[in-house]
């Protein structure tokens, strides 16, 4: 995986509260078997007509906001089902970053896995970064994992919490798993300890 | 396992969760929670496996893992060869991909068409897999279900399927814990689904975001094996990843004799520990919501969110009488989308489609219920009444005791298992514009098919509904 540090991006808003992740992805576009190719389909049933054509009124459509890399979405974005789809489509048209003032537990956790980063941020932030991006498609945060911040135009940086593990992956560009692996002795005594109720694979 | 050493007590989350540590928390990172069991489908799984491929890892536990086909697949009737034909190529290839996973990783698959596969949610409590104190997770955000055993089970990413593949263990910051006490009796022709709309409806559909819900009350303990599920799988509506009730008789009584069961002196140990699971008194709960369950009627969502709920016989809501300015804007962008009016009532509106089924009620019990108020009666001409079982084993119990001929003699569709128009990617989905009564579990835009608007309601709700051919209360057809 790429590390995740520092970057600077134009904002685009989408200041829907509950955005859920069949808005982000809707499930018919769930039976691909790889990560690949979804950044079309993104946001797909508010994005195009029902003949497939871009809805000129939609905010990614606009010519204004194309190349835009920080979606800022309503409260409690990202909610519903736990496909991890949603982070690949965003991922996939472009975003490295989307800012809410919180975001659904799976989602978060599915997001930090892929390098998009879920940037919390207090409610006047919130709306501060809603209006400077309708007012102005040019206006540029910059996104800071290091340092945990958001730093508005105007040079005032904002805090984010990430978790310290989820932080040390991204910069670091190190993937989950392979922490997991390292504690095969911990988990050998831990099965060792327990035994399993359920076995679903008679020998 | 009542209280730790300290003597402290603890809530039916808190046991379960330590039960489970593999690695506690520190402030670098989460704790390592083993996984008791992974349940697999074929929509969210495909990717994970690729990764171990990638990577040359094993799956750590196959005899902990069990995986099923639902969500893409078709709920047509098997044809004259027995088998159920999959016409759309990439849910074929993407069944295909399942199938040689499980092969060449050595777990159990129940396939499509044979006799156990269904919904992974509804197959895991009657094959006995689920059991209370277990972890269970599945990449699907309806694992919640299984809590109502006192399991702690949730849904996780394609990410987090590839660790618990390789490692059976996930990495999880712990939880925050609500109790949502329900009290008093259910009055009639109002059901679990009416108590879990109520409670959604109450706190909204993030309200729930960062906890464990724990279910209680005397309305709970009321309740069947399959109301709990009812209300556990709509944990995550409410923004919750998992929702837990404590296992009592009525639990052991479900799990006993089940396929995968403890047996013998075996079932007197495990029910012996499971009895220790409850919450103990004394123990606290991080936040705590309290309904009266003499005080519900049948509830039906409005609007686009599961959130977006109220009493059958309320009006929909004002966009203009909310103060907050986000709250109105996704007021007037659901009524938009559902083509209502604000201060109208949805008892009347007519109906398209009623859908019964999805891993929220598709179990026996609401196939009886169901059938119990249908028979005798038509479903109106306009309206199309579908109804598929949530597994191939509720379809023969159901088909055993001749609820499909009921069904089929009042005019409704009698089809194969599967998560079927919940979901909308095997076939079964609404026509742009229609409306439906859908037993299942969420009405985003869009989700029972583009263009599609549901209301969100009980299985009697629903039937009352076809019936009708407009949105009914079922209290004015109760027989």
């Amino acid at each position: 995986m790429e590390p995740v540090r520092k970057f600077s991006g134009r904002l685009a808003p989408l200041p829907i509260n509950d955005i859920d992740t069949d808005q982000i992805i809707p499930a018919r576009y769930l039976k691909v078997t790889d990560k690949n190719g979804l950044g079309q389909a993104c946001f797909s049933d508010w994005r195009y007509n029902a003949d497939g054509s871009p809805k000129a009124d939609f905010i990614l459509n606009k010519p204004e906001y194309q190349g835009t890399s920080v979606l800022i979405g309503g409260h409690n974005f990202g909610c519903g089902s736990s496909r991890e789809h949603a982070p690949w489509a965003l991922m996939g048209a472009g975003f490295k970053a989307v800012i809410s003032t919180y975001f659904a537990d799976i989602f978060r956790n599915n997001s930090l896995k892929n390098g998009l980063l879920p940037v919390v941020v207090d409610e006047e932030t919130h709306r501060q970064l809603i209006s400077l991006a309708e007012e102005d498609p040019t206006t540029e945060v910059v996104v800071d994992l290091e340092s945990q911040t958001v730093t508005l135009p105007d040079g005032r940086a904002v805090n984010f919490p990430v978790d310290a593990f989820s932080r040390y992956c991204l910069l670091n560009g190190v993937d989950q798993l392979g922490f997991l692996m390292g504690l095969d002795e911990q988990i050998e005594k831990y099965e060792a300890g327990n035994p399993a109720r359920v076995q679903t694979v008679f020998s | 396992m009542t209280s730790n050493e300290n003597g402290h007590p603890r809530t039916l989350f808190e046991k379960v969760w330590e039960n489970h540590l593999v690695k506690p928390q520190t402030p670098d990172t989460p704790a390592v929670l083993y996984i008791d069991l992974h349940l697999v489908h074929e929509v969210t799984s495909p990717q994970a496996f690729t990764q171990l491929r990638e990577q040359n890892l094993k799956v750590r536990r196959p005899d902990r893992t069990m995986a099923t086909m639902d969500h893409s697949t078709p709920t047509t009737p098997k044809n004259s060869l027995g088998i159920i034909p999959v016409t759309d190529s990439m849910a074929a290839a993407q069944l295909d991909v399942m199938r040689k996973n499980c092969a060449d990783f050595g777990i159990p698959l129940y396939d499509l068409g044979t006799e156990n596969q269904g919904i992974v949610h509804v197959i895991g409590p009657e094959q006995g897999l689920t059991q209370p104190g277990m972890t269970i997770v599945c990449g699907d955000s309806h694992t919640s279900t299984h809590g109502a055993f006192g399991a702690l089970a949730f849904g996780i990413g394609t990410s987090e399927v590839a660790h618990v593949l390789a490692t059976q263990c996930l990495l999880q910051s712990r939880p925050k814990t609500m109790a949502v006490r329900v009290d008093g009796r259910l009055n009639q022709a109002v059901t679990a689904k009416d108590i879990i709309l109520a409670i959604i409806a109450q706190i909204g559909v993030g309200g729930g975001t960062g906890y464990v819900f724990e279910y209680m009350g005397e309305a709970i303990r009321a309740l069947s094996m399959e109301g709990r599920m009812t209300i556990c799988n709509m944990s995550i509506e409410g923004g919750a990843r998992a929702g837990m009730v404590a296992p009592d008789e009525t639990t052991f009584q479900y799990v006993a004799g089940k396929p995968y069961a403890p047996k013998g002196a075996e079932w007197d140990r495990a029910v012996a520990g499971w009895r220790k699971l409850p919450t103990d008194d004394g123990a606290t709960f991080d936040h705590e919501i309290v309904l009266d369950a003499d005080k519900l009627t049948p509830m039906i969502t409005y609007g686009t969110n599961p959130g977006m709920g109220m009493p059958i016989n309320s009006y929909v809501p004002d966009p203009d009488k909310l103060s907050d300015v986000s709250q109105k804007v996704a007021l007037d962008k659901a009524l938009t989308y559902m083509g209502l009016q604000p201060g109208q009532k949805l008892v009347g509106q007519p109906v398209d489609v009623v859908f019964v089924g999805s891993c929220t009620n598709s179990r026996i019990t609401d196939l009886r219920e169901a059938a119990r108020f249908i028979e005798g009666r038509k479903v109106a001409s306009n309206v199309r009444m579908m109804v598929v079982p949530g597994s191939q084993q509720v379809k023969r119990q159901a088909e055993a005791e001749g609820l499909d001929k009921v069904f089929k003699e009042a005019g409704a569709e009698w089809r194969e298992a599967g998560c079927s128009m919940c979901i909308a990617m095997n076939g079964d989905q609404l026509q742009p514009g229609q409306y439906a009564v859908s037993t299942s579990n969420r009405n985003f835009e869009g989700r029972q098919g583009k263009g599609g608007r549901t209301f969100l309601a009980s299985p009697l709700t629903a039937v009352a509904s076809a019936i009708n051919g407009v949105v009914t209360d079922p209290r004015e057809m109760t027989n």
